[in-house]
């Protein structure tokens, strides 16, 4: 993956919230390269930060939240020294997002073709009549029975499902050339999830776009990405192409997260769950932020937290075990 | 099956009036639950699962007596629960207990954890006032909690710990039957792996008996001895875990089970995506109400209801609504 150009690089991007009892670093120095045409995943869980980087990638944060360092490289040029005026012109334009509740994030006062065909109409100056053409066209794309009749239609009258296809012909109505989906299924059933991520992989590959999909699921990440990092605490603590990850995880966080998935292959009568829960990103542990849940944990580990390295090509793991000075197992049990 | 059955569900339904009109009249019904039959035996983790919208959630509060059933009868311990007045059913509370989904929305915020505890051992009358307190923290004890975090209030726990807190409040009357809710489905995976093996660990100990409602396989796969099927209030199958997992007889139960996301990112396989949507339950399609989605719908489909029914080479307790299965999975395996 390491030849294709990025389209989008993320720099030691550190934004935190400003909040009564101190500062906290929701993403605390985050570096990452979006494969150009690829998808991108991002995995983690609740609190990890995933969601909120996203939403500094487009700056629409909200208050007490700030950007704080780092860089966003999008085409040569730095998005965080962009004006409020430039960065209205790239949303939407070049980098489009879509979110997890498409109810909260369509405005229940207009029509389906209303908000659809206004950002042809503020980001390509089109004319109503226009701009509803192109709407109609969008909704055909990404897959709605009798379009026509949706256009008129209001949010509340479309299931859970088909808003989501809105919400996906609303942000790809400027063919942008990077997606960012936040969980863009979690709030669908099964049956529908396929549906929707099939019609992400198909636009994607039609419109030859970038996607930077974040989940929680391993599953999705495991069917729609190429490449993918996995956040904890605000940090990525590895980063591989997907496939070497799913059958070779290497920190002790990612193979924690995989033998607690039930599995179909396997009868297990116990799962093997990662003790603990996350620690709250005001009271971050000194060293490594894992390490009060990490079964490897040795001294080393509670002392100091450890650097994103290189494992071999394209692979980046932030653990101990992986450095010179380690005594204990190199080997990170794991069901794959 | 020489199991004792402890829950009997007989043509259960429950039916949400929709008012509308002038005089604010009943002019339809939400059709939520929609006659279903079958039977809970002792020590068993039976699962409903199915789509939002399938009735799954509005059955296990129907069977719980939370919502009054519309039609139907449930049996608990060959007892008819329709039967009982007002006092004998808050007898029987003790009994079948609940565990919801959102721990953050179950729990009284203005309630330490212990009075959470307390609260049902006092309703219930069950344990001297001088000892609640010392059964209370035992019960935080056999759920993973820790004295010193018995006076706190919920808002200062995670939603795992919560949850766990949740599971001791059903657990303080020593129930026989406990309806989990979706219990795991707003939990991380890393805590609902705890959760899980806390529930699991805790039907051993105690000889619990499990409904398990939830829309999401894996752990149903993980979880149950027997497995439902719901869609749009309806049973579709019911089958032990490993047939409906490996030799499942209805089209809706395969397309589900195809739907989830593999981990094998390597390994591409074919998937039966449905086209459309679960149509309202208000109206719902005549015939089989799964044929709008079906791939294989013939017109017998469309103008009659099939009834569960087991044929020759299925295991016994496996039964399925479509007319056709022999056809489509016949003699096939997997």
């Amino acid at each position: 993956m390491s030849s294709v150009e990025p389209i989008l690089q993320i720099k030691d991007l550190r934004t935190s919230f400003f909040t009564d009892a101190g500062e906290v670093k929701a993403v605390d120095g985050v570096t990452l390269d979006v494969p150009k045409g690829g998808t991108l995943g991002v995995v983690g869980e609740s609190g990890c930060g995933k969601s909120v980087m996203a939403l500094s990638i487009l700056q629409l944060l909200d208050q007490p939240g700030k950007i704080v360092g780092g860089e966003i490289i999008f085409n040569h040029e730095d998005l965080l020294q962009k004006s409020e005026k430039e960065m209205r012109y790239i949303r939407g334009n070049n980098i489009s997002m879509i979110f997890q509740e498409p109810m909260t994030s369509l405005n229940p006062v207009y029509t389906i073709g209303e908000q659809i065909s206004e950002s042809y109409r503020i980001h390509q100056n089109m004319g109503k009549k226009e701009a509803y053409k192109k709407s109609l066209e969008m909704l055909k794309l990404v897959g709605i029975a009798s379009p026509e009749k949706r256009l008129h239609q209001y949010p509340y009258e479309l299931s859970g499902g088909m808003r989501q296809r809105v919400m996906i012909a609303m942000a790809l109505a400027c063919r942008p050339d990077l997606l960012i989906a936040d969980e863009p299924t979690t709030a669908l059933d099964v049956t529908v999830q396929a549906q929707i991520l099939e019609l992400i992989r198909e636009l994607q590959a039609k419109l030859g776009m970038s996607v930077i999909t974040i989940t929680h699921d391993l599953g999705i990440v495991a069917e729609t990405c190429c490449r993918v990092a996995v956040m904890y605490c605000g940090i990525i603590v590895e980063e591989a192409d997907t496939e070497e990850l799913f059958e070779n995880p290497k920190h002790p966080y990612t193979a924690g997260l995989f033998n607690s998935l039930p599995r179909h292959d396997l009868e297990k009568e116990e799962l093997e769950a990662i003790d603990g829960s996350v620690p709250s990103l005001a009271d971050m542990p000194p060293g490594c932020r894992f390490s009060p849940r990490c079964r490897y944990a040795e001294e080393i580990c509670l002392q100091q937290n450890p650097e994103l390295t290189p494992l071999g090509p394209g692979r980046m793991v932030r653990c101990w075990i992986y450095s010179d000075g380690w005594k204990g197992t190199k080997e990170v049990a794991h069901y794959v | 099956m020489s199991k004792k059955e402890l829950l009997r569900v007989e043509d259960l339904k429950l039916y949400f009036p929709i008012k509308g009109g002038f005089l604010g009249r009943t002019v339809n019904h939400v059709k939520a639950v929609d006659g279903i039959s079958f039977s809970v035996f002792e020590g068993e983790t039976v699962s409903l699962v199915g789509e939002s919208g399938c009735g799954k959630s509005t059955a296990g509060r129907a069977i719980l007596r939370l919502e009054k059933p519309t039609g139907g009868e449930v049996y608990y311990e060959d007892l008819n629960m329709n039967s009982l007045n007002k006092q004998e059913l808050r007898t029987l509370r003790k009994d079948l207990q609940i565990i919801f989904q959102d721990p953050f929305a179950s729990i009284n915020p203005r309630q330490t954890v212990v009075q959470v505890l307390e609260e049902a051992l006092l309703i219930q009358n069950i344990v001297p006032r001088r000892q609640r307190r010392e059964r209370a923290l035992e019960l935080l004890d056999t759920v993973g909690l820790k004295e010193h975090q018995a006076d706190r209030y919920p808002h200062e726990f995670s939603g795992g710990q919560r949850q766990r807190i949740g599971i001791a409040r059903a657990l303080s009357l020593n129930p026989k039957l406990i309806v989990c809710d979706e219990a795991v489905s707003a939990l991380d995976v890393s805590i609902r792996a705890q959760i899980l093996n806390l529930l699991k660990r805790l039907q051993k100990e105690f000889q619990l008996t499990y409904l398990f409602i939830s829309h999401d396989l894996g752990v149903v796969r993980h979880i149950s001895d027997r497995v439902i099927v719901m869609y749009l209030g309806r049973i579709m199958e019911v089958a032990d875990k490993k047939s409906l997992f490996e030799k499942s007889r209805h089209p809706y139960t395969r397309a589900l089970l195809s739907a989830i996301p593999v981990l094998k990112p390597s390994q591409k396989r074919e998937r039966i995506v449905l086209t459309g949507d679960v149509p309202s339950s208000i109206n719902p399609p005549v015939g089989c109400r799964f044929h709008t989605r079906c791939s294989y719908v013939q017109d017998l489909c469309r103008a009659e209801e099939p009834e569960l029914r087991l044929t020759g080479d299925m295991k016994e307790g496996h039964v399925a609504a479509c007319h056709y299965f022999e056809e489509l999975y016949g003699d096939k395996v997997g």
